[in-house]
């Protein structure tokens, strides 16, 4: 049953390269337009450079967001697999894992070229690689509530980002540090472990209140 | 045993709009009444009789307003998280009434407690605005209840509303916390909090009894606004039953506004 819905979720992830691509794209023309309209910022070993690096990664996550369970939703395919799955959060929890994977993952796997882009300096990519490694599944499993709840809407994308920007500022702060910390540096175990915690606080309470936002997005149809 | 009989039932009788509007009718005087006193003895003693500070002269007293507007806010997203966790657990259609009663106010105050904020900030730090930690937890607040607000807009069916909003308020209550104790930690020019519960305040008695006064006052307004709002709305949502019919021709309403309503009361429907 897991294994089905995960081998399901992949296959879509793979044939729907734009879930994967256009992620990508976005962050890489955004840090495009920050190096043509504030050049000083992006300019080498910028200390500017986690903050913007940061705030372009949550709009990634935020944009990405949307396609979470929408089109799933469109097609009725979500609500059979909440009524027919034996434990349906999990159908859940694979949804949030596969668009971690297809957002989350590429922006890690992306920092050693963006990062750099961005004015960071070599010495800060390991450090930030592992802030945006144990903070993007935050991102993921906080902002799968909002999905679930205006994947209803037609037009939610604006209290979409209401409900999720400040549910993901503790991710920001600790994020924005590790890669400040790196750049200077500095040990940052400490708040690598605040962020670890806050994915897997995310962990537990998320797939159950994506769930129930499901249900009242279900009912909406 | 008897006590526990008794909550049983009076948490049962809670789910009743109409005993809900009866009981509170007396709350709401009590609560009014008290706000006005306690509002306006505050005010007289803080703003003429307490002491000026030696730092900061006169400019602290918008403390009075500041800080009480700033702990009603807090109190009432976390009230907001409450009834959302009752109606979520209980399904009692009440709590979505106390959910749309708390969220205008506290936004209100939320909003108050920013710009009196700022206004003593001039003075003070020498400036209308600085991002410091406190200010913008509360800040986050703000727009955690404008999320609230605009998801409200957004559904019109009143059940489905009903348990959206009362799953984003737990959430966000949840996170409320997290989103202060990070904030604070990366960032705090701000002064500590004024009162604890378990020290005592670093104030003279003269100076924070009004500021207690009018914390007091706060709430009793609070009350008084949230509860008017919430009978109101019963009233609107009940408006075909009978028992509201007896309740406006006993208050000698026309008969105009009799006629049951058809834009509030209706089921939309899921189209």
């Amino acid at each position: 049953m897991v294994g089905a819905l995960l081998l399901r979720e992949w296959k879509i992830l793979l044939r729907a390269r734009a879930s994967v691509v256009n992620p990508l794209a976005f962050l890489l023309l955004s840090t495009l337009l920050f190096a043509i309209a504030a050049p000083q910022l992006v300019a080498e070993a910028s200390q500017q450079a986690s903050g913007i690096l940061w705030v372009l990664v949550l709009f990634t996550q935020l944009l990405s967001l949307d396609a979470m369970f929408r089109r799933d939703y469109d097609s009725g395919t979500l609500e059979q697999s909440l009524i027919m799955a034996d434990v349906p959060f999990v159908a859940v929890l694979i949804r949030i894992f596969v668009q971690w994977l297809g957002t989350g993952l590429v922006i890690v796997i992306a920092t050693p070229v963006i990062g750099p882009l961005l004015g960071l300096s070599w010495s800060a990519v390991p450090g930030t690689m592992l802030a945006l490694l144990l903070g993007t599944p935050a991102l993921s499993l906080l902002g799968s509530i909002g999905a679930g709840i205006t994947v209803g809407f037609s037009r939610g994308g604006i209290i979409l980002a209401l409900l999720v920007l400040p549910l993901f500022l503790p991710v920001l702060i600790f994020g924005t540090d590790i890669v400040n910390a790196a750049g200077a540096g500095l040990n940052y175990t400490a708040q690598a472990y605040w962020l670890a915690l806050i994915s897997l606080a995310a962990l537990i309470v998320s797939p159950f209140a994506a769930l129930a936002g499901l249900r009242i997005s279900v009912e909406m149809q | 045993m008897k006590l526990n009989q008794k909550l049983k039932e009076y948490w049962h009788k809670l789910g009743s709009p109409r005993w809900f509007y009866e009981i509170t009718t007396n709350w709401v005087t009590f609560f009014g009444i008290g706000a006005l006193l306690l509002l306006v003895t505050g005010l007289v003693w803080g703003l003429a009789f307490a002491p000026a500070d030696y730092q900061q002269g006169n400019s602290f007293r918008i403390m009075y307003v500041h800080v009480p507007a700033a702990m009603v806010a807090q109190s009432l997203y976390i009230g907001m998280g409450v009834a959302g966790f009752i109606g979520l657990v209980w399904r009692m259609k009440l709590t979505d009434v106390a959910i749309g009663a708390c969220l205008p106010l506290g936004m209100v105050l939320t909003a108050l407690a920013l710009f009196t904020g700022g206004v003593w900030g001039k003075p003070t730090w020498g400036s209308w605005w600085e991002w410091d930690g406190r200010t913008v937890s509360t800040l986050v607040l703000l727009f955690l209840y404008i999320g609230i607000y605009a998801l409200r807009e957004a559904i019109p069916d009143l059940d489905l509303r009903a348990r959206a909003s009362a799953l984003v308020c737990l959430v966000g209550t949840v996170n409320i916390p997290i989103i202060k104790y990070s904030v604070e930690w990366w960032n705090t020019l701000h002064q500590s909090a004024s009162f604890s519960l378990t020290e005592k305040p670093a104030m003279p008695v003269e100076m924070w009894l009004p500021l207690l006064i009018m914390g007091l006052g706060f709430y009793c307004f609070a009350g008084h606004q949230v509860l008017s709002r919430m009978r109101l709305e019963v009233l609107t949502r009940e408006a075909n039953s009978r028992w509201v019919a007896e309740v406006m021709l006993s208050k000698g309403a026309p008969a105009a506004v009799m006629q049951p309503s058809t834009t509030d009361t209706t089921d939309h429907g899921k189209d």
